[in-house]
């Protein structure tokens, strides 16, 4: 009832091909935009903008580069944080080179030198699949974090050994640094993310995006219909890697404000991995979701009882805060397999025949 | 009639609670305290989180706070983790935050940036960014007693002065971290001029338990001295490797964070001999934490274990509260207000001034070498001494060494210069 097409007629290609060919989906994704570029920057405080809407939104952002990857193209891969690292550690290169360049077309490079790293540790790919490709991935975090510490030149030699962000401004507001004002930044942050996720729907609606589904769905198969494995899964390595570099910089410049290598250890690599799979495999909306699930939820519960005016202490809100995330992921696992993005789907069904039980 | 009483129940419960968070904010010292009691680190994290609030609660219990106002000392769980050591800066820092105590040196790289723009200072005692501790170029940083440089340049004047350090071979083990890469540029600059040789060996923080190979190489390089930078698991594990590798533990130096007695407890007799820097006092003999027990910990208002009460961490956390404590005393008077703000908490941590006599006016005789700040010194020139475990405790056995200033000051301001030189906007203070 709420969610009926009925009536909404298409007269020609375009609008039946739209990204969203139904007027309840144009009307909610206007009002989440309103909501995100309007509500959020004005009604948010600094904590809520800075700990939690710029990190979800990088977040979300590198879980769409290892959907994309994992999700859409079917390889495994564990390698994300150190994407994410050579993404951020080439911006911070960029910056130092060149300091007079506009910081934003830093920020979108550095995605390149994250997507040649990704194809040469896709290359693999094309010999071994599943699990003995997350092992090939895994060896490309491993060294890659090795590089980070040993190669002084990544970080100017700095006796510290992590890449702090200079204030550097873009048409003349400061964008990072400690003086750029969280709302700058989230909108920095917004626009990107907004724009990445636009061409990377787009994409993925037309031939390379449906290449890699074939190579995904059956590998033989595509071959013998013209598909060349090669050109799919290193371009799905590219993308892939393109868009976790560019959330690595993203994180490193928007958020946090320096880093150590141990930013982009082998956790941040797991920690997106769940996203995608709670979020659900080759789906976008599921990889906010599943940010917002593994993110958000654990701050959300770990100031609750504050809220409410409980004192129960930092470290057992931690432990309670563990617990509670950890078997919510059993049960979602349990009750949705293939992701929260599976369930909203099904939920949209729900909404479309409601209040009748059939359609 | 349901939904109204729903709605007028849900509004009353809100005005409630903002009522209390609005009523919290008044007359109170907001302390943050970014504790860390989970994750691999926790065995160092508890006794110092511990430490800290137990001895600002005692100051609430026994003289009604600082200056008559209460402080209220608030934990944020970090896990020994940058990203939520910044998410829980960020959540704390709108609530009247005085000071941070980052308690990771990687935590206080990214808080460094901050400080100024906040205005709130961080006080990071005794780890954290060296260079930190030039006034000039980094008003809101302090690395009060004494910084991971001056350090390094004590334990050398200790091995200088048993049995000489010219024409010695050191070996410098150390976390492969922001941490443990901190006093290289040092070594690296006083071996040529002090006429030693060094060699480092890192251990991975994923190898911390794993140091196998790492000793065999200390055993091929027979360095005369042993330097660690270690913390957590890592501690343990490399004094019993050197027991095991038979290297003698009286040339086996700790810094003041691989010292500890949740180091050596787990080791034993094993580690008899063991060397480690430290700058707060060892053991409960003193008037202060005989209050903190009495007051607080003996009236439940602590985590603590009793038997924990001068543990080498719990005492160091507890400096470090009487840091923040005088730093509010000075704070109050020289603003001349009760409720100070992050700025004023800055200018306080300044003019700290823990001379002698002001220590035994606390009840802490000797617990630890005067400090005194200015507006060009943020470390204060405090003196460490060189402890040693005797199997089954901590023993105090040298005097205070203080650092070797002439030489390590002067690369201090390279290097605060070096961190300023590519951010254009920074700003520091002119020092008259």
């Amino acid at each position: 009832m709420f969610y009926r097409e009925a009536g909404q007629f298409k007269t020609n290609y375009k609008a039946d091909q739209a990204i969203f060919p139904i007027l309840q989906d144009k009307i909610g994704l206007g009002v989440i935009l309103v909501i995100a570029a309007v509500i959020i920057p004005f009604f948010g405080n600094d904590f809520f903008i800075n700990s939690i809407m710029i990190p979800f939104l990088i977040f979300s952002l590198a879980a769409i580069g290892l959907n994309i990857l994992t999700g859409y193209c079917g390889q495994l891969s564990l390698g994300t944080g150190a994407f994410m690292g050579v993404g951020a550690y080439s911006c911070y290169k960029l910056v130092t080179i060149f300091p007079d360049v506009n910081i934003l077309i830093h920020v979108l490079l550095s995605g390149f030198f994250a997507a040649i790293v990704g194809c040469v540790f896709g290359l693999p790919s094309l010999r071994i699949k599943g699990l003995y490709l997350a092992i090939t991935t895994l060896a490309a975090q491993f060294f890659l974090e090795w590089a980070f510490i040993r190669v002084a030149w990544l970080y100017n030699y700095n006796d510290s050994g992590a890449i702090e962000v200079p204030t550097k401004t873009a048409f003349g507001i400061a964008v990072t640094g400690a003086s750029a004002t969280p709302m700058t930044r989230y909108f920095v942050v917004l626009g990107i993310v907004v724009a990445l996720t636009w061409v990377a729907s787009n994409v993925i609606r037309g031939r390379i995006g449906r290449s890699w589904m074939m190579i995904r769905d059956m590998d033989i198969a595509a071959e013998l219909m013209g598909i060349k494995p090669l050109n799919a899964k290193l371009s799905a390595f590219a993308m892939s890697s393109y868009y976790c570099g560019v959330a690595g910089a993203l994180m490193v410049f928007m958020w946090l404000g320096a880093a150590e290598v141990e930013s982009f250890n082998i956790n941040v690599s797991f920690q997106v991995l769940f996203m995608v799979i709670i979020g659900g495999m080759g789906s976008l909306i599921g990889c906010f979701m599943g940010a917002a699930l593994i993110f958000i939820l654990p701050i959300v519960i770990r100031s609750a009882p504050e809220i409410v005016g409980l004192n129960i202490g930092a470290a057992t809100a931690e432990h309670i805060t563990q617990l509670i995330i950890g078997s919510l992921i059993i049960l979602f696992l349990i009750v949705e397999p293939h992701g929260l993005a599976r369930m909203w789907q099904i939920g949209k069904e729900k909404l479309r025949n409601w209040p009748f039980p059939y359609g | 009639m349901r939904l109204k009483s729903l709605v007028l129940g849900v509004a009353a419960t809100a005005i409630a609670v903002t009522g209390t968070l609005v009523t919290a904010h008044a007359e109170e010292l907001y302390v943050p305290s970014l504790s860390y009691r989970t994750g691999p680190f926790a065995g160092g994290g508890i006794p110092f989180a511990n430490g800290f609030a137990d001895y600002l609660n005692m100051l609430n219990e026994r003289d009604g706070g600082i200056g008559g106002v209460k402080i209220k000392v608030e934990e944020c769980e970090t896990g020994y983790n940058a990203q939520k050591g910044v998410e829980c800066y960020e959540a704390t820092k709108g609530k009247g935050a005085l000071v941070y105590n980052p308690l990771s040196t990687g935590i206080t790289l990214q808080l460094i940036p901050k400080a100024p723009v906040d205005q709130i200072p961080v006080l990071s005692m005794g780890y954290g960014l060296s260079a930190a501790g030039v006034g000039k170029s980094f008003p809101y940083t302090f690395t009060y007693p004494a910084g991971y440089w001056s350090q390094m340049s004590s334990i050398l004047k200790y091995i200088d002065s048993n049995g000489g350090l010219k024409g010695k071979k050191i070996g410098f083990i150390y976390l492969d971290a922001g941490y443990g890469r901190e006093p290289i540029p040092l070594l690296e600059k006083l071996a040529p001029k002090l006429g030693f040789e060094w060699v480092g060996f890192p251990v991975a923080g994923k190898d911390m338990q794993n140091q196998g190979s790492q000793w065999l190489n200390v055993r091929k390089e027979r360095p005369d001295w042993m330097i660690m930078w270690g913390w957590g698991a890592m501690n343990a594990t490399a004094v019993k490797e050197a027991a095991k590798i038979r290297f003698p533990m009286d040339k086996f130096i700790g810094n003041w964070w691989a010292g500890a007695h949740a180091d050596l407890d787990p080791v034993g007799a094993t580690g008899k001999g063991y060397l480690a820097a430290n700058f707060s006092g060892v053991g409960a003999d003193f008037p202060a934490l005989q209050d903190v027990k009495k007051l607080v910990v003996d009236a439940g208002k602590s985590l603590t274990d009793p038997d924990k009460v001068g543990d080498v961490l719990y005492n160091r956390g507890l400096y470090n509260a009487v840091l923040v404590a005088e730093a509010i005393k000075v704070a109050q008077e020289k603003s001349g207000k009760k409720n100070i703000t992050g700025a004023d908490m800055r200018d306080g941590l300044e003019g700290i001034n823990l001379t002698d006599a002001r220590m035994k006016e606390l009840g802490l005789e000797g617990f630890a070498g005067p400090v005194k700040g200015s507006c060009a010194d943020h470390e204060g020139g405090s003196a460490i001494f060189i402890q040693q475990w005797d199997g089954s405790d901590w023993k105090r056995t040298t005097d205070l060494i203080p650092p070797m200033t002439d030489v390590v000051r002067p690369l201090l301001e390279e290097a605060a210069a070096k961190y300023v030189s590519d951010k254009p906007g920074w700003k520091g203070q002119e020092c008259g």
